[in-house]
């Protein structure tokens, strides 16, 4: 089946998620779709697949224009997607993942599909057993019983959103040859990946989306320079990464080992000192917030110690971390960070490190005051903070901070603000780092990362690399974290 | 006390129980609370035994009082499924209203005698050797309650729409990738448990219970149902099973008194549901951290017997209750 | 895991934003309730082939009609005070304590066991005041429990309470008819009541103790200042808004969810000791005690929208209808429940009412 997309545009409120994007993908073609985060791939994918419908533009299959209302009339018609996260049932068995959802008859006839199930599963050489409970699977094979689904259910066009992100080496072979296997059988393959080496491997044809817009379409095989140069614009940057003496050592992290149901970080030891910003870069997923958080004590590791101002923290609370002067500022501003509801004054009172009975609101209300000045924030003492716009809540965030903290972890500090903003809270927090805080972050900012550390640890499939930032470049960092340098590897 | 007589009479009391935890397994299966069923049950058995004795018809009492287990449940589906307001609230308030709207309304027709279910052994098969007459000898109701533990349980685990019931409380979006409606869906099997609530009600008013009176004498009852759900792991058979259970615990209690004649006759009866709630301790605490952490410190073969137990008993209840549900 | 503390949906925090700029139109739909709660009930009293007006000022006079009547009334607001000013604690951390009607049984039955023990031996003013002390470490220790059974048991809070609720209502019938049985016949109606020396002391001619309702009237003064005004009522609101956030910013939430059952059931105890020794009580301890005060507090509260100020007149207002409605049983053929229907249609219409607003001024403002 042939796909076209045609001048897609999308909207999430003022965001133009998709501008304009066209695309086309012949029968049988393995077709790549190839960007950064944000840059506009799921946005697009949940656009062909049926789950939202674009606000301008027109999808074409076969050369005859469709309107998609819903995900199962779009499995109808033909196309069919992977999620990158399996949208299946846990606790259902893999044979009534299978079936569910199938329009064939009202009672299920299990004995059928079951042999349904076996005889395509091996077609492909997966081996799948009906009767395990799915949330028993990891998710290669979770990934393989949608596929078996989803082409029992007729699909012709098979979308897969990031796949490889979490599974092993010998599952993305097998999945690789299926996916070969299917287009030799005339199916059409999306395939949506940031990860320029696989895109590489996989892919007849490439097309690159950045910042909503298609940057670039081209043939394979083609050089990673180009394909680097086409996703992320200006290829080189000087980075402006100064050097600094650094002192005592204020986190260690000796052979951890770091999990979760997706990942397992291995045998990771680190050391960080005094005044010291590091950047943990990587696609998402890749393990860097599995680190951050078990440095914050949010997160047990299996194994191996943390030992922060030298004491290992490994079993202790998260209230213990605090005391030894760990911060931990998570992305959600209002999610996971501000309480809203509360007011500004509120907040400088509830962060009061050792807090008598009463609170003394004439002492909240004078430093709130002072913290409104210093850290330039456009709001009221009592205003209720979800009335502040992103940056003046994320600038709050970082005001409530203890001012003698020693390690400051951080996830994406300024993900979704303008360059003003961006640029005063860098200010702040490099203001801090001079005074001897250790920063810490997650971040998917290129020039953040390269301008703003002395060191970016990048993180790929569980793996990671050291890059000092003085001796690298922008181009270094994104093959990078496209998975350059990693070698062959086992995660799973 | 002879086992047969016990099971036989264990099964005729148990039908409304039955209903109640059937309906409430369906409804949170669904990804909704229904906190109202204790004022609900005593609504429905009034409202059952009242349209009974007006219409001379048992029938018309059970239709009457499923029509209202389901507007009553209608209230919560609506104002939480469409006005995104807090099941738990909502549910409570109504469980007190219903009661109160029961009294009042129930007032003229206290300590009436109505219509009851009659006892409809059924010829032949009624004679067979020691399960005839436990099973065969009941009334029609009782017959009812077990084909829907079996008809549920058929539902859910044998047909394409059952098995989307499942999927929606487990994963809403993922139901919804596959065709399913959320948001009717769940509207739809509220009402049904709010019907099936209704039918435990008037099943008590009709039968077991029957009659009415101020206060009824089944106070408390929802409450339990509730934990019988959650006892039950919301599935249809282990929640019927756990009905027996609190069923048989309220039967042989009588007989405790034999043994304890310096224990006042009156505690007997109110001991079985401190005894049902605590019960879910079983279930629930083998997923805490520090019994995780206790477990561990075990030698490895005490641990893994304690752990496969535990995990047999512990239930975990339907990912996505009482949240709400969008399509972005 | 500690990760797991429950984060605030979309909704709630657009709630928050939309509550801040619209407080006229909130209070316009909030007021709103009550003439709709009105309506339902009158055609509810219309159904039963009443007369509302006729059943209106049958409650009003119920009430109100005596000084006698009054003092009833009051002698039912100060429990359903002290319980709604525990219930504002336990709310304010998002917590349902379903368990306040136990701990207001186990309160009463902690006093009733000090005041036997010591009835004949101490100066009555030394039992009673001991015999409140037992009322609150009673329901101290029950409220207690139930926080217990959830952070380590993981029993959910409102399960919790009630296994605790039926506990101490098989307690106290066994309490009422085994070894505290009146001398003589054992009999539901309760213990030996006490002597009149045991009873809080009244106004002349008016059959209400100035003591219960300056106890009522304090404990929601103390409760609204430590909800304002202390940093465990400031982390209490804040677990309340916003679990994972709180736990990150320090608030340790286990520990303060214990603290605030611990508070609202001592609180709760002590309305069950104002429900034994209150001038216009039974004097004695008997099987539901608690004559459901701890439940009407929680409509108390949510009708309040969580507010000190509010629950006072509240909470008269709903003792108001209880015991007027009393007088429909006794005067026309109408069940007492009536008032319960009234109390009950009124935090509905104005749970639906909240429902509809949200919905309506969201739809506004995205």
């Amino acid at each position: 089946m042939k796909v076209e997309l045609k001048d897609i545009h999308k909207y999430f409120g003022p965001v133009h998620a998709n501008d304009g994007v066209s695309l086309c993908a012949d029968a049988g073609s393995l077709h790549g779709i190839l960007g950064e985060n944000g840059a506009g791939k799921s946005t697009l994918m949940k656009v062909l697949s049926g789950f939202v419908s674009p606000d301008k533009g027109e999808i074409s299959i076969d050369g005859m224009a469709v309107r998609l209302a819903s995900p199962t009339q779009a499995v109808a018609i033909g196309i069919g997607m992977l999620h990158q996260d399996p949208l299946d049932f846990p606790s259902l068995s893999v044979l009534d993942n299978f079936l569910l959802g199938s329009p064939r008859s009202y009672m299920l006839d299990r004995p059928r599909s079951r042999q349904h199930l076996i005889e395509l599963a091996s077609q492909f050489n997966f081996e799948l057993d009906p009767d395990a409970s799915v949330s028993d699977l990891s998710i290669g094979e979770r990934q393989q019983l949608e596929i078996v689904r989803l082409l029992w259910l007729g699909v012709r066009v098979l979308i897969l959103d990031e796949p490889t992100t979490a599974i092993s080496a010998q599952q993305k072979e097998k999945l690789f040859a299926t996916l070969r296997r299917l287009a030799q059988q005339g199916k059409t393959i999306l395939f949506v990946s940031h990860k320029l080496e696989e895109v590489k491997e996989l892919c007849t044809k490439v097309t690159v989306l950045a910042h909503g817009k298609v940057t670039g379409e081209v043939v394979m095989p083609c050089p990673t320079e180009r394909l680097v140069e086409i996703m992320f614009g200006q290829a080189i940057v000087i980075n402006k990464g100064s050097v600094m003496p650094l002192e005592e050592v204020v986190l260690k992290l000796d052979d951890i080992i770091v999990s979760d149901w997706r990942l397992e970080m291995k045998n990771l030891s680190l050391e960080v000192r005094t005044g010291e910003v590091i950047g943990l870069a990587g696609l998402e997923g890749s393990g860097q917030l599995l680190v951050l958080k078990a440095c914050a004590g949010l997160l047990r590791p299996k194994a191996g110690r943390i030992l922060i101002n030298g004491i290992d923290m490994i079993d202790r609370p998260y209230c213990q971390f605090l005391e030894s002067g760990v911060t931990y500022m998570a992305s959600g501003r209002l999610e996971e960070g501000l309480i809203a509801g509360m007011t500004l004054t509120e907040h400088a009172a509830l962060v009061e490190r050792r807090p008598s009975f009463l609170v003394d609101w004439t002492l909240a209300s004078e430093k709130v005051n002072q913290l409104i000045h210093e850290f330039n924030i456009k709001g009221q003492p009592e205003n209720f903070v979800e009335e502040l716009s992103g940056g003046n809540q994320q600038r709050m965030l970082l005001a409530l901070l203890h001012p003698q903290s020693r390690i400051l972890f951080m996830e994406h500090p300024t993900r979704g603000l303008d360059l003003e903003s961006t640029e005063s809270i860098w200010a702040i927090l490099l203001n801090r780092a001079r005074r001897g805080t250790a920063i810490i972050f997650v971040s998917s900012d290129l020039d953040e990362l390269l301008d703003r550390c002395h060191r970016i640890l990048v993180f790929f499939s569980g793996h990671v690399r050291l890059l000092e930032t003085v001796k690298t470049n922008a181009l270094e960092l994104g093959e990078a974290i496209g998975g350059r340098g990693f070698g062959s590897f086992n995660s799973q | 006390m002879d086992l047969s007589i016990l099971i036989t009479s264990v099964l005729a009391a148990s039908p409304p129980i039955v209903f109640a935890v059937l309906g409430e397994t369906i409804t949170e299966k669904a990804g909704v609370i229904n906190l109202s069923i204790d004022g609900s049950m005593l609504l429905t058995a009034m409202i059952g035994f009242v349209v009974a004795l007006k219409t001379n018809s048992v029938f018309a009492g059970f239709m009457a009082a499923m029509i209202v287990g389901s507007l009553v449940v209608s209230i919560i589906a609506f104002v939480s499924l469409t006005l995104h307001q807090p099941q738990v609230a909502t549910g409570f308030v109504l469980t007190l209203l219903c009661r109160d709207l029961a009294y009042v309304f129930g007032n003229p027709y206290a300590h009436i005698p109505g219509p009851q279910v009659v006892p409809t052994p059924i010829p032949g098969l009624v004679d067979l050797p020691v399960i005839g007459v436990i099973l065969f000898d009941q009334n029609p109701i009782v017959y009812l309650s077990l084909l829907a533990v079996f008809g549920v349980w058929a539902y859910m685990f044998k047909t394409q729409p059952g098995l989307k019931l499942q999927g929606l409380g487990e994963r809403p979006r993922a139901a919804f990738v596959r065709g399913v409606n959320v948001t009717l869906m769940r509207y739809i099997y509220t009402l049904v448990g709010g019907a099936f609530v209704g039918l435990g009600g008037a099943a008590f008013s009709l039968m077991v219970k029957p009659g009415w009176g101020r206060p009824y004498g089944i106070e408390g009852t929802g409450w339990i149902a509730l934990a019988i759900v959650i006892f039950g792991g919301w599935k249809p058979i282990r929640a019927a099973l756990g009905a027996y259970f609190f069923v048989t615990l309220q039967t042989a209690v009588n007989t405790l008194h034999g043994a304890m004649p310096n224990v006042p006759t009156q505690i007997f009866p109110t001991l079985p549901f401190p005894l049902m709630i605590l019960s879910l301790l079983l279930v629930t605490i083998g997923n805490t951290e520090w019994m995780n952490q206790t477990l561990s410190l075990l030698p490895k073969r005490v641990q893994r017997f304690l752990i496969r137990t535990l995990k047999t008993l512990q239930t975990s209840p339907p990912a996505s209750l009482g949240t709400i549900f969008k399509k972005e | 895991m500690p990760w797991n503390w429950a984060k605030p949906s979309e909704e709630e925090v657009l709630d928050h934003l939309i509550a801040n700029n619209n407080k006229a139109t909130e209070l316009f739909l909030r007021l709103s309730a009550i003439p709709v709660a009105f309506v339902l009930s009158i055609i509810i009293l219309l159904m039963m082939g009443a007369s509302p007006l006729d059943a209106f000022s049958l409650i009003f006079s119920g009430a109100f009609g005596s000084s006698g009547r009054l003092a009833y009334v009051m002698t039912a607001w100060v429990p359903v005070l002290l319980c709604s000013a525990g219930l504002l604690v336990t709310f304010a951390s998002g917590f349902w304590n379903i368990g306040i009607e136990g701990q207001v049984v186990m309160g009463a039955v902690f006093a009733t066991g000090l005041m036997q023990a010591f009835q004949h031996s101490l100066h009555p003013v030394a039992v009673l005041i001991l015999a409140a002390v037992a009322g609150l470490l009673g329901g101290a220790l029950w409220g207690m429990l139930a926080g217990v059974l959830r952070l380590y048991g993981n029993v959910n809070e409102i399960f919790g309470g009630l296994g605790l609720n039926f506990i101490a209502g098989s307690l106290t019938v066994y309490l009422v008819l085994g070894p505290w049985k009146r001398p003589g016949i054992a009999s539901t109606s309760g213990t030996e009541p006490f002597p009149s020396s045991l009873w809080l002391p009244a106004f002349e001619g008016f059959q209400i103790s100035p003591i219960e309702i300056l106890l009522g009237l304090i404990a929601i003064l103390i409760i609204a200042w430590i909800l304002r005004g202390t940093h465990f009522g400031l982390g209490l609101k804040a677990i309340g808004k916003n679990q994972r956030s709180a736990f990150l910013m320090g608030v340790p939430i286990g520990r303060r969810m214990l603290m605030a059952f611990t508070l609202c059931g001592a609180l709760a105890g002590l309305a069950g000791w104002v429900l034994v020794v209150g001038t216009s009580a039974r004097h004695n301890l008997f099987p539901l005690i608690s004559s459901g005060y701890g439940f009407l507090a929680i409509l108390v509260v949510l009708l309040s929208h969580l507010s000190a100020f509010w629950s006072v007149p509240i909470s008269f207002f709903f003792a108001a209808i209880t015991m007027g409605s009393l007088q429909l049983a006794l005067e026309r053929q109408l069940d007492s429940s009536l008032g319960g229907v009234i109390q009950g249609m009124l935090v509905l219409s104005i749970l639906i009412t909240q429902g509809l607003k949200s919905r309506w001024l969201r739809r506004g403002e995205s």
